[in-house]
């Protein structure tokens, strides 16, 4: 089966034909957001990092933004540095030409200021533009997507609907050859033996377990039980008592397959089927952390109603909760709720969520997209300095 | 009110019921489980997508919900009692084994 996408020139696939503008530093945010302001297919990353950073979070910070230019749903960046940064403008530029596309920088302490860096990166963002509108979508392989999956704002419909629907999804993309990341480890935290179990390796399992080792030990390190904000109040209120029972309705939508994969935080899969990545639960830090590594969209359930969306990646909102559902139409994609009273089957939501993910992919546009849900924040460990 | 689900069980080896809409203290709901069926009287009210009962728990005893442990009683639990964080808690995220 196929979808239809943007191929581009280092034969990935992208669902979107985005033109990005990075702000290397947050000094050079608001240069950035002044570029893309006002300019459909435009989009800016509101990064505030990239100085300041220590340890493994310098690589995370550079990961991840390289991660975003190099996401095939871009067709071309432009970064923006400001020209004292840690995080050196030019060496984010080279990361994401390995890529292929087209790839500008500019830096405001050598381009003249702020105003006329923007002058500038608008002028270059245009020819951008106008480029990528010559890129017309093509039948695509399915094998050639990767499905992020994630849930948030929780409750008992999550459990038992909306992530084991989108379970039945997930095998459906593997099945046609395709990638789905599951991820967020604080909520593996007494279900990691059963992903562990379906690894295809000892060594993927060993990965699995350590990484749930180190998230709770970390925690602890920080002052703090992980129990006690998780679940949320939100959570609780939905009927969800334990972290474990949180964890065990999360990973059903990684579906029944083997675990072929386990990638660091932001970092692309290399292999297709199920691949597991260790991230944070923060939805937003969780997604920005799948689409770096290379999502090209997303599926997102929801109990309670969660909002986000991805400044370069599609997501798709599912929920299992009908009040939920009607409370929040503008940011609900699909319903679900049937399946919790038994007038739909599991089965049946799944393959709907497959369609909706093809459709989505070939350029349907979700309830994000539209209200303009640009979230990013980029995971790190240690403080700034 | 016949016919309509207003509870039900995950897995066959659960020892909870996930309530589907509020159901009142007193009432008395069918649940099945597998090929079986049996019907629990509500000693609390509980609240819709809240977890009821099926058994007696003794303190310390675990609760089971999709097949597997999601924590420990923290007190004796009756059969149709609200199961929630006042009479349950994880035990993991405290840096256990995992």
């Amino acid at each position: 089966m196929t979808f239809q996408g943007f191929r581009r020139p280092d034969g990935k696939a992208g669902t979107r034909n985005l033109v990005l503008v990075i702000p290397s530093v947050g000094c050079s945010q608001g240069a950035a957001r002044a570029i893309a302001r006002g300019l459909k297919g435009v989009v800016y990353v509101p990064n505030i990092l990239g100085c300041g950073q220590i340890g493994d979070d310098q690589a995370l910070v550079s990961k991840t933004l390289a991660g975003f230019g190099t996401n095939p749903n871009v067709a071309a960046v432009l970064v923006v540095g400001n020209g004292c940064e840690t995080l050196i403008p030019e060496s984010l530029g080279h990361q994401i030409a390995r890529s292929d596309k087209r790839v500008e920088v500019i830096v405001i302490q050598k381009d003249g200021g702020v105003r006329k860096t923007v002058a500038l990166g608008k002028k270059i963002v245009r020819e951008m533009l106008a480029a990528a509108a010559d890129i017309v979508r093509e039948p695509i392989p399915l094998s050639e997507i990767i499905l992020g999956t994630e849930c948030g704002g929780s409750d008992y419909t999550s459990g038992l609907a909306s992530n084991p629907a989108v379970g039945y999804a997930s095998d459906m993309l593997i099945a046609q050859g395709g990638t789905v990341i599951l991820s967020e480890t604080p909520e593996l935290i007494g279900a990691e033996h059963l992903l562990a179990r379906r690894a295809r390796t000892p060594e993927i399992a060993r990965k699995v377990l350590d990484a749930v080792a180190w998230w709770e030990r970390k925690a602890i390190e920080g002052g703090q039980n992980i129990r006690e904000v998780n679940p949320s109040p939100g959570n609780i209120e939905g009927g969800i008592t334990t972290l474990e029972e949180k964890s065990l309705g999360c990973i059903h939508k990684g579906g029944t397959t083997p675990l072929e994969e386990f990638v660091e935080p932001a970092a692309s899969p290399t292999r297709k089927g199920l691949v597991y990545m260790d991230t944070p639960a923060h939805d937003i830090e969780q997604l920005t952390c799948m689409v770096a590594g290379g999502a090209q969209v997303v599926v997102f359930t929801t109990g309670r109603g969660t909002p986000p969306g991805s400044p370069i990646a599609p997501v798709i909102k599912i929920t299992a909760n009908r009040d939920t559902f009607l409370c929040m139409r503008d940011s609900m994609d699909m319903d679900v709720s049937k399946v919790v009273r038994g007038k739909e089957t599991v089965k049946s939501a799944g393959e709907r969520i497959f369609e909706e993910v093809v459709a989505v992919a070939s350029g349907k546009i979700t309830k994000a997209e539209r209200l303009g849900q640009r979230d990013f924040c980029i995971f790190k460990v240690n403080m700034n300095i | 009110m016949a016919g309509r689900t207003k509870a039900i069980v995950i897995h066959e080896g659960d020892t909870v019921a996930v309530a589907l809409e509020a159901l009142p203290q007193g009432l008395e709901v069918a649940v099945s489980r597998g090929q079986g069926s049996e019907r629990i009287k509500l000693i609390s009210p509980i609240p819709m997508g809240h977890k009821f009962a099926l058994k007696d728990h003794g303190k310390g005893e675990p609760v089971i919900k999709y097949g597997e442990p999601i924590g420990t009683s923290t007190k004796a639990i009756a059969r149709g009692e609200h199961v929630h964080v006042h009479n349950l808690a994880g035990k993991k995220g405290q840096g256990g084994q995992p």
